[in-house]
């Protein structure tokens, strides 16, 4: 504000005007996302939920009309709805743990004082990161893969006849977890970047008070990296109830083994795209945004009794 | 190598205050010098274990990447590796490795085998005419020879097969679109939030942020409606043009990095009669650098990765698809026949990416600890 002269003495008999002409300057270089925002989200997040209440379709000939409720009945009526729903809350009741804690368990690691060349660990734990999303599932498939994977062959080394991990109904989420772990870097950097910040103070007094690495960790290390939690859990969470690419390159969405990766994001793909039911996707996504809102903000209410914000007065 | 992130443990201790305070409460220094070489050897190896686990796909995938069919569906050995065979009188011979009785293994190559005596009769490649050697023993327990033979022409293969220069050049031109798209339009709104006040800016705020959240599918049906009836289906225009309207990721950076520099030289400029734009083109811009180059690299590999949008509205035009879809519908048609080819497309794909990590590096941490601090506030 003050880069406009507000601070300066001599023009105060001119501030209105000058607040408003910075206003001004804000709105003007503000514009793009405006403009953004309004095309490319509130419009169609509106029109999104207007479209739910009509018959539209994708290719069709025949005049867009209301028709009321009839969409979101169907959709709470389909079993295959719930279903996907159920698919999507259990691969994330097995995902999100794991994408939440490994990258912090890494960080941990890598910011312990007794690693040699913690520098070069931090490249390559990051590194598989920035490995493009598509290549890192084609990569990740061949390591699962029953003959010539690795991760079967090394459980041979040991006796143990490797299962076939992404075609098996109790193995697939599991696989899948692995597959998606080349993207903890992020959230490694986010904790290493959280674990920097916590005064060393708290550990020399816990270290003179006799407390040993585990209590320091619970007692200092945890409560002090609750924020960082909470970002990683919260973009985790957003995540994971949008979850179904991978599958879609894997076995283009078929849904094996046995309807295990029937991911909701799937089914409403499948309805856009495949069947052209523009209404019905739209009550779908709809569905989804309004889950993803009531999760996320149950988890930043639910925050204020486990985050503690060190700069909070 | 990432001076900009130092770790608590060796950063935040003034080391005359450790030791005394170390002296003090008897710990630490008074262990000797064991102890602490077993744990940093015992931290490194775990350090090492991992990192060699998170990292063996790609390994993985080098191998695989120069396997023929054949050299595939023999699963097991490690190395791309070809049986080895012997012509004699016109017949290929398989060679065998053969333990012979003083000890050692010869390569010898299989000429007939009598299964009622329990011998084999070998012939030694090296000298072909010299009398045949013959073995005591089952010819089942024995294993084949083999000699490395990495398929380097799977790479000249998934060139050709996938257009990969095509692809590449595609990708790079989307890439650079949509970096100079968000660079332009990020900028000019990051500086509105960091430095102007104007009525509604907090709730303004908050939406940009809350955009962060919201699910693709909740806007996606009428935006691809609204293309398609344009015409923008089956054009570039879907992908890049958003880019010139700002996203909430990249505002949030750069706001976060603009709110961190120092009001004086504005103000400097400003009483000099710099209008605003003057002031971010001459004043913000020279010292928001850092961010700048975060920003542009991650769009740059945003872009790169994007496969949602060009699966949208490039599936039908081949010509104008990036890696990312060609490579998942070059995995869809040819992995269950000839996985080889599809890893060494996969990982030409990569060395763009992973080049460029490897220069930025320091950019990369700088621009996700920008965001991730601020996040926390």
């Amino acid at each position: 504000m003050t880069s406009l002269g507000l601070s300066s003495p001599a023009r105060k008999g001119h501030g209105e005007s000058l607040a408003r002409r910075e206003a001004r300057w804000g709105y003007i270089f503000l514009s793009p996302w405006i403009v953004g925002f309004l095309a490319f989200t509130l419009i169609p997040m509106v029109a999104t939920l207007v479209f739910s209440f009509t018959n539209i379709q994708l290719t069709s000939s025949e005049p867009v009309r209301f028709v009321g409720l009839a969409n979101w009945q169907a959709l709470l009526a389909d079993e295959r709805v719930w279903s996907a729903l159920r698919v999507t809350f259990s691969f994330a009741a097995l995902q999100l743990p794991i994408a939440v804690i490994v990258p912090f368990l890494i960080a941990l690691l890598l910011n312990s004082r007794r690693l040699i060349a913690p520098g070069l660990f931090r490249v390559l734990f990051f590194m598989p990161y920035t490995v493009p999303f598509v290549a890192s599932v084609v990569i990740w498939e061949q390591m699962e893969n029953q003959t010539s994977g690795w991760i079967d062959q090394a459980l041979g080394f040991f006796g143990i006849a490797g299962p076939n991990w992404l075609n098996d109904p109790a193995l697939i989420y599991p696989a899948l977890v692995l597959l998606g772990l080349w993207g903890v870097g992020g959230g490694m950097i986010v904790y290493l970047g959280g674990l920097s910040g916590i005064p060393g103070e708290l550990y020399e007094a816990a270290r003179i008070d006799g407390a040993s690495w585990l209590r320091q960790l619970w007692h200092i290390t945890i409560p002090m990296l609750s924020p960082v939690f909470l970002y990683t859990l919260v973009l985790g969470i957003v995540d994971v109830l949008q979850y179904f690419l991978v599958v879609e390159i894997i076995n283009n969405g078929t849904g094996e083994p046995g309807g295990t990766t029937q991911f909701y994001n799937l089914f409403i793909y499948k309805e856009l795209w495949t069947y052209g039911d523009e209404g019905m996707a739209s009550a779908l996504a709809w569905l989804l945004f309004l889950i993803t809102l009531a999760i996320t903000l149950l988890v930043f209410l639910a925050a204020r009794r486990w985050v503690y914000y060190a700069g909070e007065r | 190598m990432w001076e900009t992130e130092t770790s608590t443990d060796r950063t935040s201790q003034p080391a005359p205050r450790r030791s005394l305070l170390a002296r003090a409460s008897g710990r630490d220094s008074h262990r000797g010098s064991v102890r602490p070489l077993l744990q940093r050897i015992g931290i490194t190896g775990i350090a090492l274990i991992a990192i060699a686990g998170f990292l063996s796909p790609l390994l993985l995938s080098l191998t695989v990447s120069v396997k023929s069919i054949d050299q595939l569906s023999n699963g097991g050995s490690l190395l791309p590796e070809t049986p080895v065979t012997f012509t004699y009188s016109d017949r290929d011979l398989d060679v065998y490795m053969v333990p012979m009785p003083d000890g050692s293994t010869r390569e010898l190559a299989l000429l007939r085998s009598s299964k009622a005596a329990g011998t084999v009769t070998f012939i030694d490649p090296a000298k072909p005419d010299a009398d045949p050697i013959v073995w005591q023993g089952n010819r089942f327990s024995l294993a084949r020879a083999t000699v490395l033979d990495p398929q380097w022409s799977n790479y000249s293969t998934a060139w050709n097969d996938i257009s990969f220069l095509r692809l590449l050049l595609n990708t790079i031109a989307l890439a650079a679109i949509e970096t100079i798209g968000v660079l332009l339009s990020c900028t000019l709104v990051a500086y509105a939030f960091a430095r102007f006040r104007f009525p509604g800016r907090n709730v303004l705020f908050i939406l940009v942020v809350a955009t962060i959240f919201l699910p693709t599918f909740a806007t996606v049906v009428p935006i691809y409606t609204i293309f398609t009836k344009i015409g923008w289906n089956g054009t570039w225009a879907p992908l890049v043009v958003p880019a010139f309207f700002a996203n909430a990721y990249d505002v949030f950076l750069l706001r976060q990095f603009l709110m961190t520099i120092p009001r004086d030289l504005d103000e400097a400029a400003a009483l000099d009669g710099a209008g605003p734009i003057r002031t971010l083109v001459s004043v913000i811009l020279p010292q928001a650098w850092p961010a700048i180059v975060a920003v542009s690299i991650f769009t740059f590999v945003y872009s790169w990765n994007d496969y949602f949008g060009p699966l949208l509205y490039l599936t039908s035009k081949q010509d104008l698809q990036p890696l990312s879809l060609g490579l998942a519908n070059f995995h869809g048609a040819r992995n269950l026949q000839n996985p080889g080819v599809v890893q060494a497309a996969t990982l030409m794909s990569i060395v763009v990416p992973l080049v460029f990590f490897l220069v930025f590096q320091r950019f990369f941490v700088r621009g996700i600890n920008i965001t991730g601090s601020g996040v926390e506030k």
